[in-house]
């Protein structure tokens, strides 16, 4: 959002904020590719992406981190990591790696780390990646900074500079890891954009072993109940959606909303106070503490936008306000905005759109 | 069965606000409360009292305000509880945090062996779900994040078995006791505190730890010196460049409008308009 200060934070309570000698040659940028049952979540290309990036400033190179069974397709997916930027992927093959489980992939990761010492590694901020960054970062005494809204080389010092919201999201704060490495940081699913991913490129893969055996962890993964997909709320990679706050007023009103979002074909999105009512599901709750959304077009209806929801929408291609509020902070950053009541507003914007749609439609038949 | 639960207090975020042009935090007023996500990881510990009887601890690591949060724990129906306060703690992060809870956690161990520690699965405030894991590493727990249900407890065995939320799916897993739970949010409804246990709880002595009494052994673990990450700015939004195309109803008609808005961004953005006509339902 604003530019990181170039200027070193000061030293505070006798704390020594220069890296020691022997980090020094900790050097490169990992991401953790995260893969379940032959999938990768998209959030591990969008951090080759922006890891591509941190790379470059730096003049070091990136690799992906790909761990999972002896007989999952790891080699394939350290191709496609490649077509993102990676220029090398370390795998960790090993049948107690197949399924996520936190004591093997946190050692499999702590070992990587010691033994090829990266000075930045990022993972998504998905159950699995939180889980895994909380126990690598702790095992390996050091700085780990949560849900990063932004992430930048600092001129002066060549540290992360990790931005992301604070104080409930209503300020945004930027940490640093100046003494310790690696420098770790997770990010949510679709907070980065998704690179464009060129098949022309190749890297080279690291294979290592894991010292472990079955009988060696405690935990045991009896089962994977797949979610029934029938249902699902697809927020995250939703095209369009259709969004209401608390100037909605009742969740009687609230089904203004849905009715514009069954015309277009969109998704219902809806803030923090507004699931906390309980008026919908939390799956739909777009914010910090809810999905990252970037949808091609982003409809808030009786939103604020307070930095907490801010930061989970403001990636969408084109965002139209409603609020009675000319003065609210979501007219600061969405591109189109109509002051006056979302209640009298949203039904018109809805019979609008149905006209259009139906015109253009017979035009095109 | 030994269970004890860390909670934090915080402030009531939906009631923070940031002064305009100072962007500090405008504190005055704003109530502090229990986490909101600690309070399913109370609950659920609560639970498996009702059902295995025990006792359930609660620790905090804060301000002597704190206290208050431990008091509301009490009157749910918590057992004990201990606040670990001292001005050394002060500033730090995630990583300085768990190695003082961790050492508290150890320190009650040793009055009673601990077989489960909950957590939330993040703070209201912090939001990073960091300290749960970090906790579990230091004391070699089994760690057990985002568990959306208990699924068996075999007391005899000190076996556990949980289902645990994933992307696209939910994870059936079984661990040894003693473990680390972080409870995902919606999972039960917390109990009703009757009135005899609030009056409990006002009078409860909440024991109060200084770093020595919580067993901190390397001081340089605890609070800022100890804390790896360095707050290095903290600002406020900067709007977008180019300000809305801003339009009003008392200006126009609601229809006028309307119709305006979705010219200029179909006209702006063309490849939207055909994938609205794909997918609309009219």
């Amino acid at each position: 959002m604003s530019e990181a200060e170039a200027k070193k934070p000061a030293a505070r309570g006798g704390r020594n904020l220069e890296l020691p000698e022997h980090l020094k040659a900790y050097k490169g940028v990992w991401v953790f590719i995260e893969h379940d049952r032959g999938v990768v979540h998209p959030v591990s290309w969008e951090l080759l992406g922006e890891g591509r990036k941190l790379a470059d400033t730096l003049g070091v190179s990136l690799a992906g981190v790909v761990m999972g069974g002896a007989d999952e397709a790891l080699d394939a997916i350290a191709k496609e990591a490649y077509t993102f930027g990676a220029e090398s992927c370390y795998i960790v093959r090993d049948p107690v790696l197949k399924g996520y489980r936190n004591e093997p992939f946190t050692k499999g990761m702590t070992d990587l780390v010691n033994k090829y010492q990266p000075e930045i590694v990022l993972l998504g901020a998905t159950t699995m990646g939180r889980d895994l960054a909380g126990s690598v970062a702790t095992t390996l005494s050091t700085g780990l900074t949560a849900d990063c809204t932004e992430l930048r080389i600092d001129p002066a010092t060549r540290a992360l500079a990790a931005t992301r919201p604070t104080f409930g999201g209503s300020l945004l704060c930027t940490i640093m890891t100046l003494a310790y490495r690696p420098q770790m940081a997770t990010v949510r699913p679709r907070v980065m954009q998704m690179p464009d991913a060129d098949p022309s490129r190749s890297g080279v893969i690291v294979e290592d072993r894991l010292a472990m055996i079955e009988t060696d962890i405690v935990t045991k993964l009896l089962d994977f109940i797949a979610d029934e997909n029938n249902n699902k709320v697809n927020l995250a990679y939703a095209d369009i959606i259709v969004s209401g706050g608390k100037g909605m007023k009742s969740p009687d009103n609230f089904k203004l909303v849905w009715e514009l979002a069954r015309v277009l074909g969109a998704e219902v999105g809806a803030t923090r106070p507004v699931v906390q009512s309980g008026w919908v599901d939390a799956e739909r709750q777009v914010g910090q503490t809810g999905k990252t959304v970037r949808p091609k077009l982003y409809i808030a209806a009786g939103i604020s936008g307070a930095i907490q929801h801010r930061v989970g929408m403001e990636g969408a291609d084109v965002i139209v306000a409603i609020n009675t509020d000319a003065n609210a902070p979501i007219f600061d950053f969405a591109h189109h905005g109509i002051v006056g009541n979302a209640m009298q507003v949203l039904p018109v914007l809805t019979e609008t759109f149905r006209e259009h749609i139906a015109m253009r439609s017979r035009k095109a038949a | 069965m030994h269970i004890v639960v860390c909670i934090k207090q915080v402030p009531d975020s939906a009631q923070i606000r940031v002064h305009p042009v100072t962007n500090t935090i405008m504190r005055q007023g704003v109530p502090a409360i229990v986490n909101p996500y600690d309070l399913f990881a109370l609950e659920e510990a609560l639970r498996l009292k009702d059902q295995f009887g025990g006792k359930v601890t609660m620790l905090c690591m804060g301000p002597p305000q704190a206290e208050d949060a431990l008091k509301k724990c009490i009157s749910f129906g918590a057992d004990d509880a201990v606040l670990v306060t001292d001005r050394a703690f002060a500033g730090a992060d995630t990583l300085a945090t768990s190695y003082a809870l961790a050492a508290a956690v150890r320190q009650i161990s040793r009055e009673q062996k601990v077989d489960i520690v909950f957590t939330g699965k993040q703070t209201i405030d912090g939001d990073t779900a960091q300290v749960g894991p970090g906790i579990a590493k230091r004391l070699g727990l089994q760690l057990l994040t985002y568990v959306s249900r208990i699924a068996e407890v075999d007391i005899e065995n000190d076996r556990i078995t949980v289902e645990r939320r994933a992307e696209g799916g939910v994870q059936v897993l079984r661990t040894a006791m003693p473990c680390l739970i972080t409870m995902l949010e919606g999972t039960n409804e917390m109990r009703f505190a009757p009135l005899e246990n609030m009056i409990h709880a006002a009078r409860y002595p909440v024991r109060k730890w200084s770093k020595e009494a919580a067993g901190i052994e390397d001081i340089t673990k605890i609070g800022l010196k100890g804390s790896p990450t360095v707050v290095s700015k903290v600002f406020g939004p900067t709007p977008r460049a180019e300000k809305a195309l801003m339009q009003s109803v008392e200006d126009a008609s609601p229809r006028d409008v309307t119709l305006n808005v979705i010219q200029k961004i179909f006209t702006q953005h063309p490849t939207l308009e055909r994938d609205i006509l794909a997918k609309a339902t009219v």
